[in-house]
C-alpha cells in the first residue's frame, strides 16, 4: 500500500511519545494480570499458582470486572493494554476480553507460553490483529531441556506447536527467555532459531537476574535464589560490552547518574502506565504488591486510582538507615535493578537493600571502568567528572526520575 | 474498490475501525488486518483533517460538509472540496470510511 498523501493526516506508530501534540492522557497503557494461575509450573517463575487453584480461581476478576476496568481506562485515554498472568489463555473468557479491549480501541499485547493457542484463536488474532507484538516465553530448544525448566509434561510440543500457529496466520510476537542451568547452553541455538522465525521478531530477549515471588513463598523464592547466575556473569550479559563496548550503558550513567538520597521511587516519569492484579488491585507496577501502594479498584474507580497512587508514591521516603547510607549515596542508582518492589520481594520492605542486584551492578561498573575493583559507588564524590573522562561523555543536568531498567 | 470519490455522497466511518478522540486527538485504531502498512500503525489528524473527519457522521454529503467546513475556517468552498476530496480518498483507499449513499 502506498504511504498516506494527505496534509491533513499522519500515521503514527507505537511510539507514543509522538502520538500528542497537546497532553498526554492520564492513562496510555494498562497491564492486566488475568490470573496468577499457570499451566505451567516453571523453576525459575514469580507468578505461577497451579492451574486449578480454586482459591485462586474464585478470587480472580469476573469477566464483567476487567472489561469494567477496560472502559475506564479507555475513557481515560488508553492506547495499549498488555493480557499477562500466570497464563492469560488459561482464562475461559480470553477471547470475548481481547474482542471487547479491541472494539474499544485498544492495542493489546498478549503475554502467554503459546501452549494453549488453538486454530480458533489465531483465526482470531488473524482477523482481528493485536497491534502489538506477543509477547512468548520460550525455554529450552529440546523436550528435555524445555520441560526441565517448565515442568510439565508435553508443555514443549504444546508451545511449538502454539508458536506453530502463529507463524501460519502471520501473527506477530517477540520470544523471551530465561538464562537457567537447563538452557543456558543453548543460547545461541536459541538465537539463531529465533531470528529464523517468520514473524519472529528478530533477537529474543532473556531474563537474566530473577525476580523473587512477590507474593510470599518461601521455597519457590529459595528455588528461584539457587537459579540465579552468579552476579560477575549476570553484569557481563548486561553490560552489552560484546554488543557496543559497553557504550549504551555509560551512556545511560551519564544521562541518569546520580544519587538519589531517600527518595524512593525513581520510575514515575510522566506517569502514564499502571498495572492491575489479577484481584483487581491498581499497581503501578505488577510486581509492586506491598500494601501501601497498591489501590483496590473494587472500592474506587480507575480514575480515581490513577490520580491517586502516583502522588502517594512520590511522597514515599526511605527510612532503612543501610539504604540511605548506601542507595541514597548511590550514583549508580539508575543503573541497579533493586526498587521498591524488588525491595518488597526480597526482603518485605520498601527499602531495604537488595544485595544481589548491588553486585551485579558493581560488576557492572567495574566492567565498564566506572569503579575501580572493590569500589563502592556510595563512596564515589567525582562521579561526574569521572563518568566524562571515562565515558567521553558530559553528563547532563540531574534528574530525579530514570527509565524502569525492566523496560 | 471503488476509488472516486463522489461530493454529493455521504460517507461514514468504517465498521472496520474504531475512531477514538484522546486529548483533543482523533485517532483511528484498526480493527481488521491490512488497514495499516505495519501491524502497529494507527492514524491522527491535524485541525483541518480533524474538522473534516468531524463531519463525516454519516447525516451530510461531502458537499454540505464542505460548505460548513469553509464558512468555520473562513475559506473558499472550492478549496475546502478539493482538501475534503483529496483526504476520503485516501481514506476510502483504506477502508477508513465508507460511502453509504
Amino acid at each position: 500500500m502506498t504511504p498516506m498523501q494527505t496534509p491533513y493526516a499522519r500515521k503514527v506508530r507505537s511510539d507514543q511519545s509522538r502520538l500528542w501534540e497537546n497532553g498526554r492522557p492520564l492513562l496510555t497503557w494498562l497491564d492486566i494480570e488475568l490470573t496468577e494461575r499457570c499451566n505451567n509450573d516453571c523453576v525459575h517463575c514469580s507468578v505461577n499458582l497451579p492451574a486449578q487453584d480454586r482459591e485462586a480461581l474464585d478470587r480472580e476478576m469476573t469477566a464483567g470486572f476487567v472489561m469494567s476496568v477496560l472502559e475506564q481506562a479507555a475513557a481515560l485515554g488508553c492506547l495499549g493494554v498488555r493480557f499477562t498472568g500466570g497464563e492469560p489463555l488459561l482464562k475461559s473468557d480470553f477471547i470475548d476480553l481481547y474482542l471487547f479491549a479491541r472494539h474499544l480501541g485498544m492495542k493489546v499485547m498478549i503475554f502467554t507460553n503459546a501452549t494453549l493457542i488453538t486454530p480458533r484463536l489465531a483465526g482470531i488474532l488473524s482477523r482481528t490483529p493485536p497491534l502489538e507484538k506477543m509477547e512468548i516465553s520460550i525455554y529450552g530448544m529440546r523436550a528435555g531441556s524445555y520441560e526441565a525448566v517448565t515442568r510439565s509434561p508435553g508443555s514443549f510440543e504444546a508451545a511449538r506447536r502454539g508458536l506453530g500457529l502463529l507463524v501460519e496466520h502471520r501473527i506477530p510476537f517477540v520470544l523471551k527467555s530465561a538464562l537457567l542451568p537447563a538452557n543456558k547452553g543453548e543460547k545461541g541455538e536459541f538465537e539463531a532459531w529465533a531470528a529464523g522465525l517468520p514473524g519472529g521478531g528478530g533477537k529474543p530477549s532473556f531474563v537474566v537476574a530473577l525476580d523473587l515471588r512477590s507474593r510470599p513463598d518461601a521455597a519457590r523464592s529459595g528455588l528461584i535464589r539457587s537459579l540465579r547466575l552468579p552476579p560477575p556473569e549476570a553484569a557481563g550479559l548486561l553490560t552489552g560490552l560484546d554488543r557496543d563496548g559497553g557504550e549504551e550503558r555509560r551512556r545511560f550513567v551519564a544521562d541518569y547518574g546520580g544519587a538519589r538520597g531517600g527518595r524512593l521511587f525513581n520510575c514515575l516519569e510522566g506517569g502514564g502506565r499502571g498495572a492491575v492484579d489479577a484481584y483487581g488491585h491498581f499497581q503501578y507496577c505488577l510486581t509492586l504488591r506491598h500494601p501501601d501502594t497498591i489501590y483496590d479498584l473494587k472500592q474506587g474507580s480507575l480514575r480515581e486510582a490513577v490520580l491517586e497512587l502516583a502522588p502517594r508514591l512520590r511522597k514515599l521516603r526511605a527510612r532503612d538507615p543501610e539504604y540511605l547510607r548506601r542507595c541514597g549515596r548511590c550514583f549508580l542508582k539508575a543503573l541497579c535493578l533493586q526498587c521498591p518492589a524488588k525491595s518488597w520481594a526480597e526482603h518485605g520492605t520498601l527499602d531495604t537493600p537488595v544485595d544481589y542486584f548491588c553486585e551485579i551492578t558493581h560488576a557492572q561498573a567495574e566492567a565498564l571502568g566506572l569503579l575501580a575493583a572493590g569500589e563502592k559507588a556510595w563512596t564515589v564524590e567525582d562521579w561526574e567528572p569521572r563518568v566524562e573522562r571515562i565515558a567521553g561523555l558530559r553528563p547532563g543536568p540531574g534528574r530525579e526520575d530514570s527509565p524502569c531498567r525492566e523496560g | 474498490m471503488e476509488d472516486k470519490v463522489h461530493l454529493d455522497s455521504i460517507y461514514k466511518p468504517s465498521d472496520e475501525i474504531v475512531a477514538r478522540e484522546i486529548e483533543g486527538e482523533i485517532i483511528i485504531v484498526p480493527l481488521t488486518s491490512g488497514i495499516g502498512d505495519m501491524e502497529d500503525e494507527l492514524y491522527t489528524f491535524n485541525e483541518t483533517g480533524r474538522g473534516i473527519w468531524r463531519k463525516l457522521d454519516g447525516t451530510r454529503s461531502l458537499r454540505d460538509a464542505a460548505a460548513e467546513l469553509a464558512a468555520e475556517f473562513e475559506t473558499p468552498q472550492e478549496e475546502i472540496e478539493q482538501d475534503v476530496a483529496g483526504l476520503i480518498e485516501q481514506l476510502v483507499l483504506r477502508r477508513i470510511v465508507v460511502r453509504i449513499r
